[in-house]
């Protein structure tokens, strides 16, 4: 019974089942950038075949990631890690906790790097210059008499022995932000026209119309081009209305989202609308109205007696460059008709007045809307990764004992240390601390 | 002088240097070991002068970014990168052979990077989605790790030729490469070192996904890719800490590993298809 407790505890511990996970993971990942995914049903059947395609769906194939035995894996992989942890974190409590001034002399006589000296002064003496050098050098060296002698004991960052349980412990944090994201996060988008005002958006997964609770208004929707033709930026003007109040005002582009109340808008992409703005001011009297107007339909300004049209249209072209050709009248003598080009001003007189005409054209702008929970878990779980792994890469628990007994009329002096990594630096340092011991005028140390 | 020139000097420094470090090798010629390492400096000079000559046209054209945002630029960083790096272990290890291992890749890159019709070395306008300081962080932090991971890539295949050394003539082409037990220890560092910059360039690249587009892993073709490339260094990592793991098969990961990084970072682009702009044009 205990037996089989073990082995299965045993199974998760491994590290086997690790290179297991890995293995498994990079291969059916491979397999998910093979096969394309999320694609309409018809997609599968028409590229691979009807069999094909119905193996696939069985399996889960179109939407890989998400599958059971995709996320299974996952789950496998999580739960070794925790077992794995577990089960080491007891030894490795030890070995940063131990009472290393414990240490036997004859393991002490066995470690690389070490060296022995002899010097003919009294051990306290020896002792207590030992400790100096040794404080010199940056240690803080602790001290406990033993049957034989004085062992001195110093160290530095014992806890790097953790680091790689850090990282272990941000895989799973980033996970649980994972998790948290699914279940309590939403994902959708919407496309807006300028100048409207909408609630809701569309789930991603289920295209399904989901409440916002508040509403977003497109105020306007701009797009520049690069002298090249390519775009340089997308921006839309927005504005949040809850209860009937404007409670945020932002203009966001591509990197720099709108927030509000967990919901996160992001600019992802544009639809030209078949309208176009048209405004027109009366430049004696400064009067002016603007109008969404769509080719072929009049358009009256009452109080002003003014008639117009869109009637003729160069369409937007690479760089957004588009023509109007405008219908116009006032009333008073021939109707004017004259192009537009582009959004620059024209000014047409008129029998008593000039007026000034100006258009837009009419976008929808398209928002992803995100809301993420998980999204803070991860990214503390991000840099918990980073700062685990350099601690465990680049940092070593440094132990440094000294040795000190009396023989005849002799002190000796045995120094050895070891560190867990990076062993070869380790080494150097020691070297240089022993040639200070060396140098040391009061000790007269020599080479045994 | 521009940037253009300085970068095509820059090619032909890398190629001569490469030649040096092989001939140094091959010949066991000791005494060039000083030409091959100044030519080396000189070209990182150069290499240097024309990243930052770019990154200034790119501002006297009124587009100013910095010269990471693009294939050719990519490749340009990381040909930089290829050789401070292996400047640094040559300093460190104090061995100059390693160079003829090292070198050739960062000839590759930058004569790929100049001479492929593929990539255009135009200074071009970012467009909306590249608009982001994220962008380079995490092209920095990718190419460093990549750059790693291509010296660890040419250690582990020194290793593969340092085993055939039947260590029967101490005067052979062979006995003149370190031995064993160090080439291991470099290969095994280096790969340290490239992971923990892999890992930023993931991280930096889910972070900029999440301030782009609100998702931070999509698992599109290339996210998915770097990630494969992650597991394998990782399982390379568990492999040698845990089972002790070493010599030939760390020195084939190495490669493996790096071929990994090549088709997330080249094939992606090609042969499959994704949300990822930034390697396209
Ligand atoms: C992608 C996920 C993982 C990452 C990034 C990771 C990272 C690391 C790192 C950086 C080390 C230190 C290696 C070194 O110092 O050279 C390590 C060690 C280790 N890892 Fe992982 N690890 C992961 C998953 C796992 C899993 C699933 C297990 C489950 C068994 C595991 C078990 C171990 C063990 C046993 C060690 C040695 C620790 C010791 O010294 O006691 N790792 N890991």
């Amino acid at each position: 019974m205990k037996k089989d407790k073990n082995s299965f505890w045993e199974f998760f511990a491994s590290v086997k089942l690790a290179l297991f996970c890995f293995f498994t993971l990079a291969i059916a990942s491979i397999v998910g950038t093979i096969i394309p995914q999320n694609e309409s049903p018809g997609f599968y059947i028409q590229k691979y075949g009807e069999t094909t395609a119905e193996i696939f769906r069985l399996i889960n194939i179109p939407d890989m990631y998400n599958s059971w035995w995709f996320v299974s894996i996952l789950s496998l992989f999580s739960i070794n890690l925790i077992v794995c942890s577990i089960d080491r974190l007891p030894t490795v409590w030890k070995l940063v906790t131990m009472d290393n001034l414990a240490a036997k002399v004859n393991r002490l006589e066995k470690m690389t790097p070490r060296n022995r000296f002899a010097s003919a002064k009294p051990l306290q003496q020896v002792a207590a210059e030992v400790e100096q050098t040794l404080k010199g050098a940056g240690w803080k060296p602790s001290q406990r008499k033993t049957e034989g002698g004085t062992l001195l004991f110093a160290q530095k960052t014992p806890w790097v022995r953790f680091g790689v349980y850090i990282v272990h412990l941000s895989i799973l944090v980033i996970f649980a932000g994972a998790i948290i994201g699914t279940l309590f996060g939403a994902k959708g988008s919407i496309m807006i026209r300028e100048n409207s005002t909408v609630p809701y958006y569309f789930d991603r997964g289920s295209n399904a119309q989901q409440q916002l609770g508040f509403a977003i208004r497109v105020n306007d929707f701009s797009l520049t081009y690069y002298d090249s033709g390519a775009p340089k930026e997308f921006r839309s003007d927005l504005t949040v209305i809850e209860g009937g109040q404007e409670v945020l005002h932002k203009s966001i582009v591509v990197n720099d989202p709108l927030n509000y109340k967990g919901y996160t808008f992001y600019q992802s992409s544009y639809k030209a609308d078949e309208d176009y703005w048209i405004s027109v001011q009366n430049q004696t009297t400064g009067a002016r109205k603007k109008f969404m107007a769509r080719p072929g339909v009049e358009l009256k300004w009452q109080e002003a007696g003014v008639t117009l049209g869109i009637v003729n249209l160069l369409r937007p072209d690479q760089w957004g460059r588009y023509r109007l050709k405008i219908w116009f009248s006032d009333g008073k003598g021939q109707p004017s008709v004259f192009w537009l080009d582009g959004e620059t001003e024209v000014s047409v007189e008129r029998a008593d007045t000039a007026y000034g005409f100006k258009s837009e054209q009419v976008f929808y702008t398209g928002l992803q809307v995100a809301k993420d929970p998980g999204v803070w878990p991860v990214y503390i779980g991000f840099i918990i990764m980073l700062c685990g792994l350099f601690v465990a890469f680049f940092l070593s628990h440094k132990r440094l004992w000294v040795y000190i007994d009396e023989t005849g009329n002799k002190t000796r002096v045995l120094v050895a240390g070891s560190a867990n990594k990076n062993k070869v630096a380790f080494a150097n340092m020691f070297d240089t601390l022993v040639e200070k011991l060396e140098e040391n005028e009061t000790l007269k140390l020599s080479k045994e | 002088m521009d940037s253009s020139k300085l970068l095509g000097i820059t090619t032909f420094i890398y190629m001569f240097s490469s030649v040096i470090y092989l001939a140094l090798f091959v010949f066991r010629m000791k005494k060039i070991g000083l030409l091959a390492t100044v030519v080396t400096i000189i070209g990182l000079l150069v290499n240097t002068a024309g990243i930052g000559m770019r990154w200034l046209e790119s501002y006297q054209m009124g587009i100013g970014h910095a010269p990471l945002s693009n294939m050719y630029e990519s490749l340009v960083f990381f040909t930089w990168s290829i050789v401070l790096l292996y400047l640094v272990v040559e300093f460190i290890y104090k061995n100059k052979v390693i160079g003829a291992f090292a070198m050739p890749f960062a000839f590759g890159s930058m004569a790929y990077a100049s001479l492929s019709p593929e990539f255009s070395d135009r200074i071009t306008p970012l467009v909306p989605a590249l608009q982001s300081n994220w962008l380079i962080a995490h092209v920095f932090t990718c190419f460093i790790g990549y750059a790693a991971f291509a010296v660890a890539c040419g250690t582990g295949i020194m290793y593969l030729v340092k085993l055939r050394d039947k260590g029967d003539s101490p005067n052979s082409l062979l006995a003149t490469l370190p031995p064993l037990k160090v080439i291991d220890d470099i290969t095994h560092k280096i790969i340290l070192f490239g992971f923990i910059w892999l890992t930023a360039g993931i991280i930096s690249g889910a972070v900029w996904a999440n301030s782009a587009w609100g998702t931070y892993w999509s698992w599109d073709p290339k996210e998915t890719w770097s990630l494969i490339t992650w597991f394998v260094y990782a399982s390379a990592l568990h492999a040698r800490f845990t089972r002790g793991w070493g010599g030939k098969r760390i020195a084939w990961i190495s490669i493996i590993g790096f071929l990994a990084v090549i088709f997330t970072y080249y094939g992606v682009n090609f042969l499959l298809s994704g949300l990822h702009s930034y390697g396209a044009s």
